[in-house]
């Protein structure tokens, strides 16, 4: 007649800790990150990417400030490469290397900021769209379409030369010209979120919507604004690429696309300064090749689904 | 939803009709007449965008016109009365708008000439090069993408998409200056195969044969860089459209009947791909107005996308706004045109 | 292979469909998918067999590869011969000689195995033209009385997918297949997704359909009641390969296999109170298809599995006249063996010879 007998049926104890013990904090993060190594390409992107922000940053200490300096240099005018200069001179007789690699900041600088401000202007355009949906929505998105109606250059342009030249009329025309699609895919997100219970409770419970916004929604969309920022900053370099080409940056500013409006108006093309034209497209390529090889990259992590036939 | 056996009359015994072939889809005109208004539309409020963007000038246009010249403070009040920007900007707003619709562009500050004459003779040549580029592009695309996603990952196919994501990368000013080196001006042994800008030889008669020969020769190396960068995009698009496709049901059943791999791939899964690649491809044509803009400019090509280069200078804003204008008109049209054709080719859509 | 004595039948002629040890595996080495795994059996022209199972047990991957529909990566072993010839090994052009007009498939989901963007007429045609030279006119008549005789209005020839019900669309789907006059018709799930109204007509056509023209019938479905309707002999899969073949109203009556016994029993009568209030699952799962192990792959899950079927060598037994099953205890050394309980089993209630469950 023992007092503490177990009831015939009990159920065994569980003694495997790990059953019990939630997911680390950011398993799901962390794996992301594993995934995003075994792609090569995207791997590849990367490398590229590091190498070429740190050619950005450490420009001021590899090339000095006289180098580019008109007045200053006296190195022979368009010459091929030799020994002293590895990619030959420019009419001025600066070295190519250097106004290469000077380029970068100028590129990356314009094309991140562009980036930047049209992910923010997009993303809160989606966002207000697709959460308060009713006319909200529908003006948005009706302003949305028009603005997809423009032709991109044509409206850059125009918007970068009534603006005056500088740097700050190509981020702002940049910007002007791209935020839709970001509105778009921001918009779609938001609305797939919006649609799910957790949201609604966070409604039943009094959240307002700037809170539901910024702490339910926000979280949700920002893999995807991820990965489409990355995908527009290779855009956004090609497109301060072109219209630095066509005279509109800052003529003062060393960037890829003014050393090859240079090239292509004081006659390095039918000179054929071929070392005065290849780096700095080349430059370019390479920049672009690698934000688009990361970004769809990080696309086929986020949606699984494009990943099959990648 | 049942569908009873005995459905209709047509089944009771006798001789059985033969119903003729359905003849091409129609779109009605109610749905044609709406999507035309929709154009107007559009095409209405790009002008209200360019006219905004050409109002946003922080300099005065009249200082700018007169720039080289020393004018006194009433004849720079007569030339802003002349201009008209002293009236208020509703009033010019509605200015513009007839201007517009009576093709009075104003007069270019560069050269001195009527903007609507200048781009009424640039139109034929970007006409020429677009409309060349565009048909390759096209066609190379849509051939190169179906092969490709086909087979998805196959050689075949990494190799195009490789190179794809690579065009893509590069920028289209850049491209031509290269191939103008190497087949223009010569690299090493290279010789000099293409002409090295321009539309055409002006010692050459304008007419005739040997003209037209001519101006195809100088058409090759901007059409070439053109293609090389669209033609990229298009790929991409087909090739994912057909990918969608691959697993559908109605491919099993069309390899079930017997048909080769080739006629499966040619009579099913193109046809159900190339509906949605097309129409995404056409809405691309913004794109290829700026690949035109910048190749014009690298090949001295004397279209529409020169003048723009040449209007970026001072800038000459009347320029500049007229060939906005046209470049916007184009694309919506060509919208138009991409939505039509879709409705008449996918028989799920209703005309 | 077995060629069960009991099996009636010209034995000069080769039967219509002739499939000895069909193996199909996706992937090489021990993490391989085994999908089917080793399938005998025979079908004489008109005669109609139905293939039951559940999800996962093989029966699409099966019926899918006696035309070699299946995409590369499957491995396809064994023979199936169509009138004596083995399909597996014909080279191409034969096999597309033989698809659609001397075997043809009704697919299941009608609405995504038509072609969206094409007539019905199309359709019904394409394989027409391709395997036999006659004119567009003529193909075209052929497909209206195609439609005629499945009960469709000629009308519909000019109609696309979309416009049509569900239950058109797979009458259109048994049209097509009957298109170039087949010996050998394979029909996967043809009434799943359709409402039970339409499901009876459907049936009845088929019924009709293989009794007038003397066409070979292969249905799948994991809906036994379904397959009683149409089909002479019924199949049971389970697990990649057949654990019961008979005559349909035997099969139903006096099951010989326990995974039959089980699939009959989750199926409630209707009309009878307590079948609602007791629905008679099957606990576990169906196996891990890249093992292949030893023995029965029922047992983990068999209500009398004895500690031999784990281990005995598995293969299809005649078990009562023209009736095969895969059961140990149709053997007579293991037919009275106790099960893995150690409790003694209730005697069978009919007194029928070979009957292991009752």
């Amino acid at each position: 007649m023992s007092t503490d007998q177990r009831p015939a049926d009990a159920l065994p104890v569980v003694t495997a800790s790990h059953v019990n013990r939630p997911p680390a904090r950011f398993a799901g993060v962390r794996r992301r990150v594993m995934q995003f190594f075994t792609m090569p390409t995207g791997v590849f992107g990367a490398v590229v990417l590091v190498v070429v922000v740190a050619t950005a940053v450490f420009a001021p200490l590899i090339v000095p400030s006289a180098a580019l300096d008109v007045t200053r240099v006296d190195g022979p005018s368009l010459h091929p490469p030799t020994a002293g200069y590895p990619l030959g001179t420019d009419q001025a007789g600066r070295s190519v290397l250097d106004l290469v690699l000077w380029g970068t900041r100028s590129s990356l600088v314009i094309g991140i900021i562009a980036t930047a401000l049209t992910v923010v202007v997009g993303t809160t355009i989606g966002l207000v769209a697709g959460h308060y949906g009713g006319w909200v929505e529908r003006l948005l998105m009706q302003i949305t379409d028009w603005v997809i109606a423009l032709p991109g250059l044509p409206l850059a342009i125009s918007l970068a030369a009534v603006l005056g030249q500088g740097n700050t009329s190509i981020i702002v025309a940049i910007a002007v010209t791209s935020w839709t699609g970001t509105a778009r895919l921001v918009r779609a997100q938001t609305l797939a979120v919006g649609a799910r219970s957790f949201v609604e409770r966070a409604k039943a419970l009094g959240a307002t919507d700037g809170q539901v916004m910024r702490r339910h929604i926000l979280p949700s969309v920002v893999p995807i604004v991820l990965v489409t920022s990355t995908l527009k900053i290779a855009d956004s370099i090609l497109s301060a690429a072109t219209l630095t080409f066509l005279g509109l940056g800052n003529p003062m500013d060393v960037s890829w696309g003014s050393i090859l409006n240079s090239a292509l108006g004081q006659g390095a093309l039918t000179a054929g300064a071929w070392w005065y034209l290849i780096p700095p497209g080349v430059a370019i390529l390479i920049v672009v090749l690698g934000f688009t090889l990361c970004g769809r990259a990080l696309e086929t992590i986020i949606n699984p689904r494009m990943g099959a036939f990648r | 939803m049942a569908a009873s056996i005995n459905d209709d009359a047509s089944l009771a015994g006798g001789a059985i009709t033969v119903p003729p072939a359905r003849r091409g889809r129609r779109i009605s005109g109610g749905y044609l007449l709406r999507r035309v208004l929709l154009a107007i539309e559009s095409f209405l409020v790009t002008l209200v965008i360019g006219f905004i963007v050409f109002s946003l000038v922080p300099s005065d246009p009249a200082q700018a016109l007169s720039r080289a010249q020393a004018v006194t403070a009433q004849q720079m009040a007569d030339l802003r009365k002349d201009l008209g920007l002293d009236q208020p900007i509703i009033v010019r707003f509605f200015r513009f708008l007839g201007n517009t619709f009576t093709g009075n562009f104003g007069y270019s500050w560069e050269f001195r000439q009527s903007v609507g004459g200048l781009i009424a003779s640039a139109i034929g040549p970007t006409l020429l090069l677009m409309g060349c580029a565009t048909l390759i592009s096209v066609l190379l695309g849509l051939w190169l993408g179906v092969r490709s996603g086909w087979k998805p990952g196959s050689k075949f196919d990494r190799f195009f998409t490789g190179t794809a994501v690579t065009l893509w990368s590069v920028p289209t000013f850049w491209l031509g200056m290269m191939l103008l080196v190497v087949f223009s001006v010569g690299v090493g042994p290279l010789p000099r195969i293409f002409p090295a800008g321009g539309m055409s030889d002006p010692t050459v008669d304008p007419s005739g044969i040997a003209h037209i020969l001519d101006v195809a020769h100088h058409l090759v190396l901007p059409c070439l860089t053109l293609v090389a960068v669209t033609f990229a995009q298009n790929l991409m698009i087909m090739r994912s459209s057909l990918v969608d496709e691959l697993g559908n049901a109605y491919l099993t059943t069309a390899r079930a009947k017997g048909l080769r791999d080739s006629e499966v791939r040619r009579r099913h899964a193109v046809p159900n791909a190339m509906l949605p690649a097309i129409t995404v491809i056409f809405l691309q044509i913004g794109g290829l107005v700026g690949g035109a803009i910048v190749t014009e400019t690298v090949f001295s090509w004397p279209g529409l996308g020169l003048l723009v280069y040449n209007g970026i200078k001072i800038p000459d804003l009347p320029l500049l706004e007229g060939t906005f204008v046209i470049f916007s008109g184009s694309v919506i049209v060509f919208n138009l045109l991409a939505d039509l054709l879709y409705r008449v080719l996918d028989p799920r859509v209703k005309g | 292979m077995i060629a069960p004595a009991t099996e009636v039948g010209d034995a000069a002629v080769p039967p219509l469909l002739e499939v000895s040890d069909l193996r199909v595996s996706y992937g090489v080495g021990s993490r391989s998918v085994k999908a089917v795994r080793g399938v005998d059996f025979m079908l004489r022209s008109g005669e109609a067999l139905g293939i039951a199972g559940e999800s996962g047990s093989g029966k699409s991957t099966l019926v899918m590869s006696f035309l070699r529909l299946l995409p590369a990566v499957a491995t396809v072993t064994g023979q199936v011969r169509y009138h004596g010839e083995d399909i597996l090994t014909m080279n191409w052009g034969r096999v597309r000689a033989v698809r659609w007009a001397g075997a043809s498939m009704i697919f299941q989901g009608a609405m995504s195995a038509l072609n969206p963007v094409r007539t019905i007429a199309q359709q019904i045609v394409e394989p027409i033209l391709l395997h036999e030279k006659i004119g567009a006119r003529a193909a075209r008549a052929r497909a209206s009385s195609l439609l005629h005789d499945v009960g469709l209005p000629a009308a519909r020839l000019n109609a696309y997918p979309h416009e049509l019900s569900g239950g058109q669309r797979q009458r259109v789907m048994i049209a097509m297949a009957l298109a170039c006059g087949p010996d050998l018709i394979i029909a996967d799930e043809p009434t799943t997704a359709l409402d039970v109204m339409v499901q009876a007509q459907i049936l009845q056509l088929l019924k009709d359909l293989a009794a007038n023209r003397s066409i070979g019938l292969i249905m799948i479905s994991h809906d036994l009641s379904v397959l009683s309707e149409v089909c002479d002999r019924l199949a049971v899969m389970y697990a990649g390969s057949i654990c019961e073949l008979g005559p349909t109203a035997d099969v139903r009556s006096d099951p010989r296999h326990p995974y039959s016994s089980a699939l009959l029993d989750a199926f409630p009568e209707i009309g009878d109170p307590a079948a609602r209030r007791n629905p008679h699952g099957l606990p576990g799962d169906p196996p891990d298809a890249t093992i292949a192990s030893a023995g029965c792959s029922f047992a983990p899950r068999c209500p009398v599995a004895m500690p031999a079927c784990a281990t005995h060598e598995i293969e299809l037994w005649p078990s009562g006249p023209q009736r095969l099953s895969s059961c140990l205890r149709v053997l007579p050394e293991f037919r009275d063996a106790p099960d893995g309980t150690g409790v003694p089993r209730e005697p069978a209630e009919s007194a029928t010879e070979g009957n292991p469950v009752g």
